[in-house]
């Protein structure tokens, strides 16, 4: 495991789970509007996965998409203003948790529809193509998605166009409160990547380093031209599925408790200290700066000016 | 020097400003079933793949959901698209990326990112095609903010229209009207542009306004031709496009006239017709002689039967007629 690499992907992880934590507090305190899915427990894919890409590729997201927000490089403060509906960020309050872009960062938007990005990404990817542009589009959904026609008809475009994206599945094993196995007798997602004949992997969706090399393989592939991978990385939110929704009336506390034992942070926090030749001081140097990030993002956020009333017509077309 | 006319069919119309505008445009990828090398299923690309290849011409299955969310994605990341969903009544496969994606994007995002994505398609009612190749649910996308919705009657519109729909920045409903392909018109022998939310006066009048888009222009001024007999002048104005809707051209007529009916192909409920009637009563109250009048196609499924199809849409001699009585109150 290459240190300086682990470190950072240590630090993004935390960067995320510190950030979502936040919101779940400011949310409960009344202060942000709107409904937010927290992204607890899953950081490691979104770490994972967006190391690898450059600021240029694509990237589009779901309902659960802060994380993947961070984790493409849309700054802290941004995404915690947009939250707040305030104007300084990237959509200027217009879209909240569920509807932020920034295509600056190369962050085509989270999305409220299950699936709705899987057809997106793969058109971003056609673009990709057609303009010889190198780059590549990653689409993240969940478990939930997968049973959709989006799903089918977006994979099944990226096959058989030999598009430049790579989906990446975040089974969480429940979409809203319905267990996957309850949705569907398949329940190996990267196994339908042989309907549209892809290559299909399946990944700890914990550890950060697995996901990442599995990611950096897709992407490459990709970029070089040789089409999709589904990657379905298996993992857990430690939330309910929205703030308000304690998760526990159709997942045991046995099984929440087992998840969180699998903690892709402390298990990389560990394995660095352990194993990996880095020291504690070095590991509370980045979770100081984490958590000073954090403050400065809050601070941004609650002292941004709400947008202006009468701006409220702006940009409905372009 | 008076400009060169030359005649030109609604669908090859349609062909040419696509050929021009692919040629300016070298963004514009073209994405529906049948587009390719077949040419279209009502002949709408003919010619084109040849030209332009099937990178740019890109056949699809018959999966408008995906071709449909694959043609805004491409379009919001740099790309312009044009996805081709045949028949209008298809395009409900793809409505949630169309209203929930297409629609929203832009306003969504503060302005960054734009999704220039023509979706289009033939509507109407049209050898007796059956109640899943017949809608005319235009007021659906009209009702949605952050779409234009352009709805051409005649190939000379169809042409400028097309050609100003691709440059525009926003999605653009473009709806064609099956019974119209064959429709022929002089056109101007250059390049030629026509803005959307202008409308076009098809015929002056003194009377009364006839309201109509896409076949019912000719409706309209079919039975504009018959009311001339019987000594009532009837102005005929075509909005071309419902979103954005020229508003000051037809309240000026109404206010000219004093009367307006409205002929649709749609159902009355919730309609385009309605839309033109408010206008009415909002901007020309005043002015008014008569209630204004809706002549619509009636709120029922489209029947497979001749004989039944016959009674739904509006035809000359029931706008006639219910014109006429308007007239003697």
């Amino acid at each position: 495991m290459d240190k300086k690499l682990a470190l950072t992907l240590y630090q993004k992880m935390l960067q995320l789970r510190e950030f979502e934590l936040k919101v779940q507090e400011l949310y409960r305190r009344g202060l942000l509007p709107g409904f937010v899915h927290l992204y607890v427990g899953e950081e490691a894919v979104a770490v994972g996965v967006c190391a690898n890409l450059q600021p240029t590729d694509l990237v589009y997201s779901t309902h659960r998409g802060h994380g993947h927000a961070l984790a493409k490089g849309v700054p802290g403060r941004e995404v915690m203003a947009e939250l707040w509906g305030k104007s300084t960020s990237s959509s200027g309050g217009r879209g909240g948790s569920m509807h932020m872009y920034a295509p600056e960062y190369g962050f085509m938007g989270t999305n409220g529809i299950v699936g709705a990005g899987i057809p997106l990404a793969t058109g971003a990817a056609l673009s990709a193509q057609l303009r010889k542009s190198g780059q590549v589009v990653v689409a993240f959904f969940g478990d939930g998605a997968v049973n959709s026609g989006s799903f089918h008809e977006g994979l099944n475009f990226g096959a058989v166009w030999n598009l430049p994206v790579v989906y990446v599945c975040e089974n969480n094993l429940y979409a809203t409160e319905m267990a996957f196995r309850r949705a569907t007798k398949n329940t190996s997602v990267q196994s339908r990547a042989a309907a549209y004949k892809l290559p299909g992997v399946e990944v700890d969706g914990s550890d950060v380093v697995a996901i990442h090399a599995a990611a950096r393989a897709a992407i490459e592939q990709a970029r070089s031209g040789g089409g999709p991978t589904l990657i379905e990385a298996k993992t857990y939110r430690f939330v309910g599925h929205h703030e308000g929704d304690p998760g526990t009336s159709y997942r045991t506390r046995e099984e929440v408790e087992e998840w969180k034992g699998r903690c892709p942070i402390k298990s990389l926090r560990n394995k660095l200290l352990q194993d990996g030749g880095v020291s504690l001081e070095s590991v509370e140097q980045v979770e100081r700066e984490v958590h000073e990030w954090l403050d400065e993002a809050v601070q941004f956020a609650r002292e941004s000016p709400e947008p202006e009333a009468s701006t409220v017509y702006d940009h409905i077309y372009s | 020097m008076p400009e060169q006319l030359r005649e030109i069919s609604y669908v090859d119309a349609g062909v040419e400003a696509l050929r021009e505008e692919m040629q300016r445009d070298s963004t514009i990828v073209y994405i529906g079933q049948g587009i390719g090398p077949r040419g279209g299923n009502f002949r709408q690309t003919r010619g084109l793949c040849p030209e332009f290849g099937e990178e740019r011409l890109r056949d699809t299955g018959i999966c408008e959901l995906g071709a449909t969310g694959v043609a805004i994605g491409a379009a919001m990341a740099g790309s312009r698209a044009i996805v081709d969903e045949v028949f209008l009544d298809f395009s409900l496969e793809a409505m949630t990326q169309i209203i929930q994606q297409a629609a929203n994007i832009c306003y969504s995002s503060n302005g960054k990112i734009r999704a220039p994505v023509l979706v289009r398609s033939a509507m109407g009612s049209v050898r007796n095609a059956g109640p899943h190749h017949s809608h005319c649910f235009y007021g659906w996308f009209a009702s949605t903010p952050g779409l234009k919705v352009v709805t051409p009657a005649t190939p000379y519109d169809v042409k400028g229209l097309l050609k100003s729909s691709l440059r525009e920045e926003c999605p653009v409903i473009f709806i064609e009207h099956k019974a119209l392909y064959n429709s022929k018109e002089m056109i101007p022998e250059g390049e030629y542009l026509i803005p959307l939310g202008e409308a076009r006066i098809h015929r002056e009048g003194r009377d009364i306004t006839l309201v109509g888009i896409s076949k019912m222009v000719h409706i309209a001024l079919e039975a504009a031709a018959a009311l001339e007999k019987e000594g009532i002048s009837a102005e005929v104005i075509d909005p071309r496009t419902i979103v954005p809707l020229d508003r000051a051209r037809i309240a000026a007529s109404i206010k000219k006239t004093g009367r307006i009916a409205v002929i649709d192909e749609a159902p009355a409920m919730c309609g385009f017709a309605g839309e033109v009637v408010a206008l009415a009563c909002e901007e020309c109250f005043d002015a008014l002689d008569s209630p204004p009048l809706r002549i619509c196609s009636l709120p029922i499924p489209s029947p497979f039967s001749p004989v039944l199809e016959s009674q739904v849409i509006p035809t000359a001699e029931r706008v006639v007629k219910e014109v006429r009585k308007l007239m003697e109150n």
